[in-house]
C-alpha cells in the first residue's frame, strides 16, 4: 500500500516536473457572459488569434469567466496561481475587477499583462515591475477627446460620464486637455440606459460640443435618442461606445461622431493589415479594439518568451520591457511605469458597403504617456 | 432653469413612468393572483426586445416587430409557467426566488448563444423619428410621445379587462381565494397560464418599444425589474392602480430628482460638488420615496393585504 502510493507519487511528481518543463501557462481571467461579455470576447479571440499564429504549442492558456464580478475574479485568480501554477496572468477587462486582482497577482512574483483596464492607480503610486498594461492608462482616450476638442475649435462642452471611478476619470482626463468652458457637467447612473434627461440640458445649456463616456450599452442607447432628439451639437466620446461590436447596434445615429481610439482597422502597417485580416478569416466579423488589444498583448507575451522564460523573471521582466514586437498599432513602448506611450488617433464613424465602422482622421495626440508615471516610483 | 426645460423633463418622466407601468402590470398581477415572486419577468422584457429586433431585421416593419415581440414573449412565459413555476405555487417565496433566478441565468445565456453577444439593432420607424414642436416651443422627440399615448391606452384597457370583463371578475377573485374560485368551477391553472401569459405579453411589449431607443443585449432586463419591484412594492402589491400611480410616482422622481438635485445643491457647494452629492442622492431618491410610503402606508399605495 505503502510502495504504491509512493510510486504513485513519483509518477505525479514526475508529470508535473514534465509539465513545468514544457512551456509555460497563462492564466486568463476575462468577461465572457452577461452583458459586457462581447469585450471579453474579443480580447481573448484576439490573443488566442496570436498564440496560433505564433505556431507555440507549448504556449498553455487557461481561460475563465469572471461574469464582470470582483469577487469571481479573485478566485479564480487564487486557483489559477496557487493549484493551476500559472505563470502569467492576463484579460481583465474593468478596472474595478484589476483593482481587485492585480496587486495581489504581483504581489506572489507573478507577471500580469492587462489587455483593457489601466486604472490611475496602477499606473501611479501603486505601479509594479511586474504589471505591464498594453492597453492604455484609463485617462488616454479622454485625454486625446480633449485635444482633439481644441483642435476642432470647440470652445464650450457639455461633459458626461456614469458616476464611478472610470466616469469620473474620463471627465478629469478630458478636462486636463480640453483649454475651453465647461457649460455643463453630468454624473450619470452606472448602466442607466434612459438619457431623455440629460439630453434636455445638453439642449438647454448653449454648449458648442459634447462629450461622453458611456461604454457598451449606455452608450448606444445615448446615440440613438441624442440623433432622435434633434439636438444638432457635434459629438466626441472615446472610442469605447464607437468600438466594432456595438456600432452596428447604434446604426445611423453613429455616422460621422467623432471618437479617439489608439487603433483602428487602417493604421498602415504589415501587422495590422495582416490582424484584420486573418481575424476576418479565423471568426467571420471585423476585429475591434479589444480584439488589436488581446493580439497585442499575446505578441508580447510571445517576444519576451524567445528571450527569457518567466522563471527567470529579471530576464522576462527585460523582455518585457524592451516591447521588442510588432505591434498593430504601429510604435509602441513602454513609460517608465510600464504603461504604453504611443500615438492616440482621431477616428470617425463611416459606412463601408453595409457595416459601420471607423476611419482615422488625424492624430488626437502624438508618443502620449499618462501623467500618473510620475508617482510611479519602482 | 427655464419653464420648458422642466416640461420637457416633466413629459421624460411621464414617459419612464409609463413604460415602467408596463412591466410593473404583469409582476403585480402575477404576485397579486398567484403569489408568486417572478424574477425572470426582466428576461420576457429581454425576449420581446430580442424578437423585435429580430422580426424588425428581416421584415423591415416595426409593427410586425411589436406583435412578434408580444407574441414570442407570451409564449415563453406560458413555456416557464407550464413547465417550472406551476410546481412552486406551493412552496414557499425562497424557492420561488431560487428557481426564477435560475431561468433569468438560462434565459441569459440562451439569447447570447442564438444571438451572440454583441447588441443587436432596433431602430425607432421612420414615421416616428425626428422631434415634434409642440405647443410653447418645446422640441421633443415624436417616439417618446407615442410611448406615452401607448402606456395610456394599455393602462386603460387593463383596467377595463380588470374591471369590465369576466375574466377580470375570475382574476380578481383569484386574488382574494383562489380556494374558493376553484370551487366554484373556474379552472384555476388554466387562469394562472392565462394571466402569466398577458404579464408576460406586457413585458414583451415595453421590451420591444423601449429596445428602439436603448440598446438590445443580454442582461437588460434585471435593472428594469429592480425598479418595476419598487413600483409595485409602493403602489401595493396586486393592484393595477397602484402600479400605475407608483409607476408614474417612481418615473417622475427618478427624473425630475436627477436634474433638480444637483442644481439644489448648488445652492450650497461650489459646482464640483453638488454634481456628485446631487448625482448620488438622485440615484437613491426613488428608493427614499419607497421607504416614505412604506412608513405611511405599510402595505403600499393601494395595497389590500395587511
Amino acid at each position: 500500500m505503502t510502495f504504491k502510493s509512493l510510486i504513485l507519487a513519483a509518477g505525479m511528481a514526475a508529470l508535473a516536473a514534465g509539465a513545468q518543463a514544457e512551456g509555460i501557462k497563462v492564466g486568463m481571467i476575462t468577461t465572457l457572459s452577461g452583458g459586457g461579455a462581447g469585450l471579453g470576447i474579443d480580447v481573448r479571440d484576439g490573443f488566442m488569434l496570436a498564440v496560433k499564429q505564433s505556431g507555440r504549442s507549448d504556449i498553455d492558456v487557461v481561460i475563465e469567466d469572471d461574469q464582470r464580478k470582483p469577487d469571481i475574479a479573485v478566485q479564480l485568480a487564487d486557483k489559477m496561481i496557487q493549484s493551476e501554477k500559472v505563470d502569467v496572468m492576463t484579460g481583465i477587462i474593468w478596472s474595478n475587477l484589476a483593482m481587485a486582482v492585480v496587486p495581489a497577482t504581483v504581489a506572489q512574483g507573478k507577471f500580469y499583462l492587462s489587455p483593457n483596464a489601466g486604472p490611475s492607480a496602477l499606473a501611479g503610486k501603486g505601479c509594479h515591475p511586474n504589471y505591464f498594461n498594453v492597453a492604455w492608462q484609463n485617462d488616454n482616450l479622454h485625454e486625446a477627446a480633449g485635444a482633439y476638442a481644441n483642435t476642432a475649435g470647440y470652445k464650450n462642452s457639455f461633459i458626461l460620464a456614469p458616476n464611478y471611478p472610470a466616469g469620473q476619470d474620463a471627465l478629469t482626463g478630458y478636462k486636463r486637455m480640453f483649454e475651453g468652458e465647461l457649460a455643463g457637467e453630468l454624473f450619470t447612473k452606472l448602466g442607466q440606459t434612459d438619457y431623455a434627461a440629460e439630453i434636455a440640458q445638453i439642449r438647454a445649456s448653449g454648449a458648442d460640443s459634447v462629450f461622453f463616456f458611456l461604454p457598451g450599452g449606455m452608450g448606444i442607447s445615448f446615440l440613438k435618442q441624442y440623433a432622435d432628439s434633434g439636438v444638432d451639437i457635434p459629438v466626441v466620446g472615446p472610442a469605447f461606445s464607437f468600438d466594432q461590436g456595438i456600432l452596428q447596434a447604434v446604426g445611423d445615429a453613429a455616422m460621422g461622431v467623432v471618437n479617439t481610439s489608439q487603433w483602428n482597422k487602417d493604421i498602415d502597417n504589415p501587422t495590422n493589415a495582416a490582424f484584420v485580416e486573418s481575424f476576418q478569416a479565423e471568426y467571420g466579423r471585423l476585429p475591434s479594439l479589444y480584439a488589436s488589444q488581446g493580439f497585442d498583448t499575446a505578441n508580447l507575451l510571445i517576444s519576451a518568451l524567445n528571450v527569457a522564460s518567466p522563471s527567470d523573471a529579471d530576464a522576462f521582466r527585460a523582455a518585457l520591457k524592451a516591447a521588442d514586437f510588432d505591434s498593430t498599432r504601429g510604435d509602441f513602448a513602454f513609460g517608465s511605469n510600464n504603461h504604453p506611450v504611443q500615438d492616440i488617433y482621431a477616428r470617425e464613424v463611416i459606412k463601408e458597403g453595409d457595416v459601420f465602422t471607423n476611419k482615422i482622421i488625424g492624430v488626437a495626440l502624438e508618443d502620449h504617456a499618462d501623467v500618473y508615471a510620475a508617482e510611479c516610483n519602482m | 432653469m427655464s419653464t420648458i426645460l422642466i416640461i420637457e423633463q416633466v413629459l421624460n418622466g411621464l414617459q419612464f413612468g409609463v413604460m415602467l407601468f408596463l412591466m410593473a402590470a404583469g409582476l403585480t398581477l402575477i404576485f397579486g393572483v398567484m403569489g408568486l415572486i417572478n424574477l425572470a419577468h426582466g428576461s420576457l422584457y429581454m425576449i420581446g426586445a430580442f424578437a423585435a429586433a429580430a422580426v424588425a431585421g428581416l421584415t423591415g416593419s416595426f409593427l410586425l416587430a411589436l406583435i412578434a415581440a408580444m407574441a414570442a414573449a407570451a409564449m415563453a412565459g406560458v413555456l416557464i409557467e407550464t413547465v417550472v413555476i406551476r410546481r412552486l405555487y406551493a412552496t414557499d417565496h425562497l424557492d420561488q426566488v431560487l428557481a426564477t433566478f435560475a431561468l433569468i441565468l438560462i434565459f441569459s445565456e440562451g439569447t447570447r448563444w442564438v444571438f451572440g453577444s454583441f447588441p443587436l439593432f432596433l431602430d425607432i420607424p421612420d414615421a416616428l423619428s425626428g422631434p415634434v414642436s409642440l405647443p410653447g416651443g418645446i422640441e421633443y422627440p415624436f417616439y417618446r410621445l407615442v410611448l406615452i399615448g401607448v402606456g395610456l391606452v394599455v393602462a386603460i384597457g387593463l383596467g377595463l379587462l380588470i374591471n369590465r370583463t369576466r375574466i377580470g371578475i375570475q382574476i380578481r377573485a383569484g386574488e382574494n381565494d383562489r380556494e374558493m374560485i376553484a370551487a366554484l368551477g373556474v379552472d384555476i391553472s388554466r387562469l394562472y397560464t392565462l394571466v402569466f401569459a398577458l404579464g408576460a405579453a406586457l413585458a414583451g411589449l415595453a421590451g420591444a418599444l423601449v429596445g428602439a431607443i436603448q440598446s438590445v443585449q443580454v442582461g437588460m432586463g434585471e435593472p428594469v425589474l429592480i425598479l418595476a419591484f419598487v413600483v409595485i412594492v409602493i403602489g401595493g402589491i396586486g393592484s393595477i392602480k397602484g402600479a400605475f400611480i407608483g409607476a408614474l410616482l417612481v418615473g417622475l422622481t427618478d427624473t425630475l430628482g436627477g436634474i433638480f438635485l444637483p442644481e439644489l445643491f448648488k445652492l450650497f457647494t461650489d459646482a464640483a460638488t453638488a454634481t456628485s452629492a446631487g448625482s448620488a442622492l438622485a440615484s437613491m431618491a426613488i428608493y427614499i420615496l419607497m421607504g416614505a410610503i412604506l412608513i405611511w402606508r405599510p402595505t403600499g399605495l393601494f395595497g389590500a393585504r395587511a
